[in-house]
């Protein structure tokens, strides 16, 4: 009887276990074999990938959009953060609209983007009206790939910064109401409040949003694929790639395992930085 | 005063951001060709049904549609099914080790899915299930699954022990009590997981665009056909994609917090 006791968490805990060996464990360590078998020894792969421009290019943007839009989106997020938790009338309505993006896929985005910069888009449309442009202007093509950056950064600036908001508002509205009282008495100003006693409340809510959001960015492809396909490319769009158009699993795998490299470096120094803050810190 | 004309300012700002997009999305997907491909007409003349009619009836977008739902259907399923006792034995029992199995569910989170999709196909080529939605639930579930298990965790942490023992001294049995008494509790927290377990399933795109070919999914769908298509089908689908998500968000709003807050970390 007590032995059933005993093992009764672990019986209740096996089918997820197993489940999650099967279909995460396992296919991982397939997705390394493939990475790692080529006719050319087991860095053949890799060295292939390194010696076309291809990869270069596609490691250099998603780095590069990466950069642009994390901090981008968590200056955006702070402020509407900031705004939302002045809990004025109708504040829970601004909530909703703010968070409508979160549900939304990327294919969505990307097609609500398109159906604004389109050549016979609304943006084209109202400019040619107002007598601003009198040729449609081209966002999207191989010719204009520095737009279809930009668009590309814009589109995904929108769709995510909702979830950078969210995290920085749980954090916002955890923080005690007692230190802006206090800071309230001394006479702080609003910013000094902000620098001094928000900001610094906020560190492990904006180091788990910048993680959370590096590691996504890192693995954008749908926005990507429908706005520019090829023109611009990207890691998760290259693995897409040479799984589906050139019928090369070991390419591909190749690719996710650099993405998941780089995820798992970007994950060990945002933890690394934060342990080292805390313990900067003293108890907290 | 000078407040009041901030949060208003603000407020219309932050409105006319996030809405234009998702109205504009909508309005094109409503106008009629002629009036699209007018460069001198930006607001329709009139609204119709013709292009969202033609993509789900004549162009099998309710195949596609369907497909999602049985996929998303399914991935809930299974996640809750094993993902439900998993999070009720890791918040009301002690045992070693529990900890570690916790923060490995947890890490699984920080993981990038689509580097599971390639050597799925050739798993589900041995057991027989390729090119099948239930092969692409399976997919989903490895990533819906650790969610449900972390959600309900937190959900029954927050229902108190207490209830449940009362019932027990009752003489309830302990599957009983559950059932009875933190089932009941816990329902409205976990349903509103299960529309963003949902959500999770009917967005995803690269897995399901990886292990199909035939019965794909929505945005599998949209993501192979839609650029080639004219412009007035890309908005259509766009549409088909967007309104059920933020109708369910919209029903979820109040655990919208805590929800992605545990999706997250």
């Amino acid at each position: 009887m007590t032995y059933r006791k005993d093992a009764f968490p672990y019986l209740i805990l096996l089918p997820t276990i197993v489940y999650l060996i099967a279909f995460l464990g396992y296919p991982l360590i397939q997705t390394f074999i493939l990475a790692f078998t080529s006719e050319s020894g087991t860095f053949g792969n890799f060295q292939r990938l390194m010696d076309t421009g291809d990869f270069w290019k596609a490691l250099k943007n998603t780095i590069l959009i990466t950069g642009i839009i994390v901090p981008l989106q968590l200056v955006l997020a702070i402020a509407l953060a900031l705004f939302v938790n002045m809990r004025f009338k109708g504040y829970s309505l601004i909530l909703y609209i703010i968070s409508i993006p979160l549900a939304l896929s990327d294919v969505s985005a990307a097609l609500m983007s398109y159906n604004i910069f389109a050549p016979t888009g609304y943006l084209n449309k109202i400019l040619l009206k107002l007598g601003v442009l009198d040729r449609p202007l081209y966002f999207f093509g191989y010719m204009f790939q520095n737009r279809e950056f930009w668009i590309i950064v814009l589109t995904e600036v929108w769709r995510a910064t909702p979830l950078v908001f969210v995290i920085i508002l749980a954090g916002l509205q955890s923080i005690n109401k007692e230190y802006l009282e206090a800071a309230d008495v001394f006479g702080f100003s609003n910013w000094q409040k902000l620098r001094k006693i928000i900001l610094p409340l906020l560190k492990p809510s904006i180091m788990s949003a910048l993680l959370i959001r590096t590691l996504f960015a890192f693995q954008i492809f749908g926005v990507v694929w429908l706005l520019a396909g090829r023109d611009i490319l990207i890691l998760a769009g290259e693995a897409y790639y040479w799984h589906n158009n050139v019928n090369d699993p070991h390419m591909s795998s190749a690719y996710a395992i650099v993405i998941a490299s780089v995820s798992l470096a970007i994950s060990w120094f945002y933890i690394s930085i934060l342990r080292s803050k805390e313990l900067e810190g003293g108890q907290k | 005063m000078i407040k009041k004309v901030f949060i208003v300012f603000v407020s219309i700002l932050v409105i006319v951001w996030f809405l234009t997009p998702v109205v504009l999305i909508v309005l094109a997907s409503l106008t009629p060709s002629e009036d699209y491909y007018n460069q001198n007409r930006i607001l329709p003349r009139k609204l119709t049904l013709d292009h969202l009619y033609k993509l789900f009836v004549v162009l099998n977008g309710w195949r596609a549609t369907l497909n999602s739902l049985q996929v998303a259907g399914m991935a809930i399923g299974l996640s809750f099914l094993t993902g439900l006792p998993a999070g009720y034995v890791l918040t009301r029992y002690v045992f070693p080790g529990k900890n570690a199995i916790r923060l490995s569910i947890l890490l699984t989170r920080s993981f990038p899915t689509l580097i599971i999709a390639v050597p799925l196909i050739m798993i589900y080529l041995k057991l027989g299930i390729s090119d099948t939605l239930f092969s692409v639930a399976l997919a989903h579930t490895s990533f819906i699954l650790p969610f449900v298990v972390l959600i309900t965790t937190s959900i029954l942490s927050g229902i108190s022990v207490e209830y449940e023992e009362a019932g027990m001294i009752f003489g309830l049995s302990r599957f009983g009590a559950f059932m009875r008494i933190t089932l009941p509790l816990a329902l409205p927290g976990l349903a509103a997981s299960a529309i963003f377990a949902f959500i999770m399933s009917w967005n995803e795109v690269f897995i399901s665009s990886i292990l199909t070919f035939v019965n794909r999914t929505l945005p599998a769908q949209i993501l192979n056909t839609a650029m080639t298509s004219p412009d007035y089908f890309k908005f259509a689908a766009g549409t088909i994609m967007a309104i059920p998500a933020m109708t369910f968000i919209f029903f979820t709003r109040k655990y919208l917090m805590s929800m992605w807050g545990i999706s997250l970390k």
